[in-house]
Formats: structure tokens, sequence, C-alpha cells
């Protein structure tokens, strides 16, 4: 069988569901979140790859490594102000999150 | 030379490039000097600040295109720039104080704030949606940190931490949208987007797809329904003059975004995302107006406030004309002088034991301190939209524009709700004005009174001398069709 654009785009599509659903059915631990996060990030780099192969046009490729970049600054700055949270509270579970309701 | 020629066409992004530089300068400042060195740093970055609204207003008045068709400065660019640059150099000077006071003298916020401000003028001027991203995470990085800049603080980390989960969340979203619009056109740039959907009679669903992730990534940004839920949480847990920031120039900066790529990208799929941006318009009116009724914390009350307000804005973009357009960009200056005067307000709301933030504590404000009374009073009907003061003129504008693009139903919708947020708008005056004195505020800061008297002055006189606000407003949205 012949491995089409449609099956990375299914793939991508599968993971991005897969991270949005971590997000917010994981009711543990922060860290999982940002992994979600991450996880997102990776489906659509999956497919702007996936695009700019088929499409024989190399921005999609620029795109994908640009938004590696962003999301390693982004998961830095997660992590550092998870760790301000974990000082003033003392724990990273997503139901401590939770001083502010409304 | 040729490099050298090349580099001085880069000239329109000069005001950013500045502000890049002067963050960077400010930050080795900063690093040698340490916390001595804040009150310096904060003068300087608001000089920075005018500096870069002087220089963006100083370019020629003309569509100007470079870094390969990735940022473009135009009449909308120096509009929608000059303000939140402003916006932002007030927001640094209202933290002077407050943060001296529960004695957060980290001298990042201004530095941070400027960093925002640059990702702020790469979003407003982007022409693809690779700059659309690369701006919008440069301004939001920066937010994620300012909000939790009062790091020994509970639940200012909490509201740091809600801002980047549902941020990134976001940004995921946008980025999903982002590709599967450069999937289905072939391209990342506007032009090209927009002639791409162009050559169908209707866009392939891809791509419609990818539009409504793109706007959900928008609607997070400006706080737009169903997206708003970080709003409340990060402005009550975040400092006031973090939340005041938050509600002015980076709400304007997303606010210009939307409507950059909505015309500028999607003009010949109108009819595919004018019914998501009605939805969004009307669930985030009526949502701002029913759920800030049982508010007591005033923070909390306002991020409903201006929930409602991203409403009452996107009633102009709905439209899609040019008079909507028009109506988004007086509405949205308007809104920005009114919120950084009520967020003076409460950052004037100063008991025995340091800031307090419940509604009723204003109770008696109007014999112990009449001319702030005043002003908040002025505030609130502006914000209802009570004629002749400046709000009215914003919305006005806006339902004027729906009407004449025949979106009837969001318009009585959108009045409705507006009269429904008079309530607790009017619930403010009256505990100001009829309420038994409970306590007395303590001195007011010289710049918050400052920005208090100008924000006031605004608002009361706007009716008097409208013009040049609506020519430029009106030469800004023109320059976009």
């Amino acid at each position: 069988m012949e491995i089409g654009l449609s099956h990375f785009l299914s793939v991508a599509a599968v993971l991005f569901t897969l991270g949005v659903f971590g997000i917010f059915l994981n009711r543990k631990n922060i860290i999982i979140i940002l992994m979600s996060v991450e996880l997102m990030l990776l489906a659509v780099n999956i497919n702007f790859v996936a695009f700019s192969a088929f499409l024989g046009d190399l921005v999609g490729q620029v795109f994908a490594l640009l938004v590696l970049t962003v999301a390693a600054a982004e998961a830095a700055i997660g992590l550092a102000i998870l760790v301000t949270f974990f000082r003033n509270r003392g724990s990273i579970a997503v139901e401590d999150v939770s001083q502010m309701k409304g | 030379m040729q490099s050298l020629g090349e580099f001085s066409s880069l000239w329109p992004a000069l005001p950013e490039g500045v502000l890049a530089l002067g963050a960077l300068l400010l930050l080795m400042l900063g690093a040698v000097r340490g916390e001595r060195a804040g009150d310096l740093i904060t003068a300087l970055s608001v000089g920075l600040l005018v500096l870069a609204a002087l220089i963006v207003e100083s370019l020629p008045d003309e569509r100007i295109i470079i870094f390969s068709g990735g940022f473009v400065f135009d009449g909308f660019a120096r509009f929608v720039k000059s303000a939140s640059f402003i916006a932002s150099a007030v927001a640094i000077i209202l933290g002077r104080t407050y943060f001296r006071e529960i004695k957060v003298v980290h001298f990042e916020y201004p530095i941070l704030v400027v960093l925002a401000s640059v990702g702020m003028g790469m979003m407003i001027s982007a022409n693809d949606l690779l700059a659309v991203y690369v701006g919008l995470e440069l301004m939001s990085l920066s937010l994620y940190v300012i909000a939790a800049i009062d790091r020994d603080n509970a639940r200012s980390s909490e509201a740091g931490l809600k801002y980047f989960v549902l941020g990134a969340l976001s940004s995921g979203l946008l980025l999903y949208g982002a590709s599967l619009v450069y999937g289905f056109t072939g391209t990342t740039a506007f032009e090209g987007i927009a002639a791409a959907v162009t050559q169908g009679a209707r866009p392939p669903l891809g791509l419609v797809f990818g539009l409504v992730f793109l706007i959900a990534g928008f609607a997070f940004k400006v706080s737009a329904v169903p997206f708003h839920m970080w709003t409340p949480d990060v402005y009550q847990g975040a400092p006031t003059p973090v939340a005041a920031f938050f509600s002015a120039a980076p709400k304007f900066a997303a606010m210009a975004l939307f409507t950059r790529v909505m015309i500028g990208a999607f003009p010949q799929a109108i009819a595919a995302w004018q019914q998501v941006v009605v939805f969004i318009a009307i669930a985030s009116m009526l949502l701002g107006a029913f759920a800030a009724i049982g508010q007591s914390n005033i923070k909390r009350l306002l991020a409903y406030s201006s929930i409602a307000n991203m409403g009452f804005a996107l009633v102009g973009l709905a439209s899609a004309t040019s008079a909507g357009i028009e109506g988004v960009l007086v509405y949205m200056l308007i809104y920005l002088f009114m919120t950084l005067g009520v967020f003076a307000c409460v950052l004037a709301m100063r008991g025995p034991q340091g800031m307090i933030e419940n509604v009723e504590d204003l109770a008696g404000l109007s014999k112990t301190n009449p001319m702030m009374a005043f002003i908040l009073a002025m505030m609130m009907f502006s914000l209802i939209g009570v004629p002749p003061l400046a709000g009215f003129f914003g919305k006005y504008l806006v339902f004027l524009a729906a009407i004449e693009a025949k979106l009837y139903a969001l318009s009585i919708i959108g009045v409705l709700s507006s009269a429904v947020g008079a309530y607790y708008y009017l619930r403010i005056i009256k505990i100001m004005y009829f309420d038994e004195v409970k306590q007395s505020l303590g001195p007011v800061p010289s710049e918050v009174k400052l920005v208090l008297g100008v924000s006031g002055a605004f608002v009361v006189l706007f009716a008097l001398y409208p013009g040049p606000l609506y020519s430029a407003a009106s030469a800004a949205a023109k320059s976009l069709f």
C-alpha cells in the first residue's frame, strides 16, 4: 500500500487530538500537561512537513523548524513557572491549581 | 555595498528594532547593576516605548512590504502600533509604586513589557502566517512570565500557570489551523491565501477547518468566549498593573491581528468566517454581561467586563466592511483609555493593610475622595455606553456598521446585553455614592493620579472633538481594503 498525504495527516490529527485530550482529561500532574502541549506541537510539525513534501514547497519545513525552536522556549518558560508554583504550593497536582474560582 | 542597501530598506521595522535592541541593552544594565537599576530601567523603558511610537508616527503614509512579504507597514499598522506602544508605557508607569509596595523589585517587569511590545509590533504588521506565529509567541511568552512575576505569591504563580497552559493550547490550535491553511493553499503569505480562495466559488473544506482553528487561536488571545476561561483567574491572580497591561495593549494588538488575518487573508471567504465571528461576539457579550453580576472582586469583575467589550469590538469585525473595521479601531482605542483609567482606580484602592480589591470597599468613596469617585463613575457610564461619554461613540460605530451589514440579530442581542451589563456598572456607582463609608482609602500615588486624570479627561471630553480620531481610524481601516 502506498503511503500518501492522507496517512500523514491522519497520524497528525490523531496525535493532535491525543494532545488536546491529554490537557483536559488529565487530573494528576501538570508535567503531563506540558508533555501534551509538546505532543500537539509535534503533530502540527508532521502536518507541516508532510504538506511541504507533497507540495514541493520549502516554507512548511522552515515553519516546522521555527515551531521546534519556539516549543523549546515555551517548555523552558512553562517549567520555570511550574517551579515557582511548586515553591509556593508544594505540589504540582492539577487539582491544587484551584485557589481562584468563580 | 549591496548588503547595506538591503539593510536600509528594512526601516519600516525600525520601531521593533529599536525596542528589541533597547530591551537587550536594558537587560544588560539590569544584569550589571542589579535591583538598584530598577527605577532607571523603568524610566528608560517608558522612554523607549514612547520613542518607538514616535518613530511609527513619523514613517511615511504608504503601504510598504518588507522581509520577503512577511512584514507590512500601512495606515492600519501605524494606528494600532502607536496606540499599543503608548498603552504598554502606561502599564509600566502604573506599576512603579505598586511593585515597590508589594516588595517585588524585579527590574524584569518593564523589560518584559518592552519585549511583549516587540511581539505586538510584529503581529500587527504580520503579512504571513509564519510572522503571525513568531510575533504572537514573542508576545505570549513574555506575558506568561509577567503574569507570574510576583513569584513568591501563590496566586500570581497560579495565574501564570493557568495562562501558560491555556495559552500553549491555543497556540497549538492556531498552529494546526495554520498548517491546514498552508496545506490547502500551498502558501503562508496572506496575498497567496487570498488568491487561492478566490479561485473556487466555495473554499475547500480543509481550508475552512484551518480557518476555524485559526479563529480559535485568535479568540483565545482576545479572550472571547468560548476561549475566555483564563481571563478572570489571570486578572485576579496577577499583580494589578499586570492585569491593566493585559487588558489594554495585548488585547488591541491581538484584535488587530485577528482583523488583518480575516480581512487580508480571507476576503473571499467572508461567508465562512463571518458566522463564526458573529457567534463568538454574541457569546462574549452575553457571558460578559451575565457572569460579571455576581462578582465581588473588582479585578474579576473587570475581567468579565473586558470579555464583554471584546464581544462588542468583534461586532465591528463581523460586519466585515471598512466602516466596521473603523468601528473596531475606534472602539478599541476608547476601550484602552477606559480600561487603563479603571485599573488606575483599582490601583488607588489602598487600605491600611495594603491593596484592597473588593467592590464593597469602595463604599462611600464619593465622600472620602470625590474626585476619584467622579472619574470612576464617568468610566462606568462610559463603559455602559451613555452619551456623550466616549464609550458611546465606540458602541455607536460598531452597531451602526453591523446594521448596515444587515446583521440585525447580532445588533439586537448586543444592545440588550449592553443593557444587562449596565446593572453591574451601576452597582459600583451606587456603592460609591449611596453606601455608608466603611473605610477611607490611603493617598493616591502621583503616577496613578496622572493616568486617572488623562483617561478621565479623554472619556468626558472626547465628544467635543472626535474628528481627528475618526479620520485617523477611517484612514487606517481603508488601508486594509
